[in-house]
């Protein structure tokens, strides 16, 4: 079984939820547990702030593009960007590290994308955009197709 | 509507904030403006927060809850946090922030680790 779904839209943060909503209705149907659902969320926020605050650095005429994708029992998401990039990746993953402490960032957001998750993957480059793929495996058992 | 309501309500010295939906970078604006005008217009030391009806709460929720934290303690005052539930306390404890703020498991629990039960 595997299906997908692709959403496109504006760099403005009254999209994150949308973005997390939309998401969370298509993975309905594969009977996630509520704790996977709500991590799931959480995750989605997490990558598409970054895009906004970060990627985007406030701009609200970006573009942002959630892919998911789900077979058998395995979830994967891509959330991608056309901003800036981030220039260290490795710092960007520490917790607690942030570019943006004025805005009261907290720094948590790939630490909790890393936690809530099983795999997590960043692409990006100096103005090449950032993807980030995450990959989640649910507990339960793959819906059967004919 | 905003998709994060609050609550709130002064007990003695404590502002008891309860929140109420869901709270992201979207929501955390209007929720740091609200509750810097309180701590602004009036005389509070402590701050409860009851997360008891809070659904939804990434890591721009984990910095608004700090920047408050660091009001409050250059007051001398306390944070407690109350209610939250298994999905935020995962959060909070990742983030190292039990080792500055303390949670109850309910409101009357926090009011009366503040001293206003």
């Amino acid at each position: 079984m595997r299906n997908m779904m692709q959403l496109t839209f504006s760099s403005r943060s009254e999209n994150e939820a949308l973005a997390r909503v939309s998401v969370a209705a298509f993975l309905m149907p594969f009977d996630p547990t509520l704790e996977e659902l709500t991590e799931i969320k959480t995750v989605i926020s997490e990558a598409v702030t970054n895009s906004i605050i970060h990627g985007y650095d406030n701009r609200p005429d970006g573009l942002i593009t959630i892919r998911t994708t789900i077979e058998n029992n395995s979830v994967i998401i891509e959330v991608e960007d056309e901003g800036i990039g981030i220039a260290n990746v490795e710092e960007a993953r520490q917790p607690l590290f942030t570019t943006k402490p004025e805005l009261e960032r907290s720094g948590m957001g790939f630490t909790i994308m890393e936690n809530f998750m099983d795999e997590l993957e960043i692409v990006t480059g100096p103005n090449r955009g950032t993807k980030i793929r995450m990959v989640k495996h649910l507990s339960t058992q793959p819906i059967m197709s004919n | 509507m905003s998709l994060l309501q609050l609550e709130t309500e002064v007990h003695g010295t404590v502002l008891v904030v309860r929140l109420f939906g869901e709270l992201d970078h979207h929501t955390a604006s209007s929720l740091r403006d609200q509750l810097d005008f309180e701590l602004k217009e009036r005389q509070i030391s402590h701050l409860l927060l009851n997360l008891k009806h809070l659904s939804f709460m990434d890591s721009s929720g984990l910095g608004v809850i700090l920047g408050r934290y660091k009001i409050i303690s250059s007051r001398k005052g306390k944070m407690v946090v109350c209610s939250m539930n298994p999905i935020i306390y995962r959060i909070f404890e990742m983030s190292g922030m039990f080792k500055i703020l303390s949670v109850k498991e309910s409101e009357e629990e926090a009011l009366s680790a503040l001293g206003v039960a």
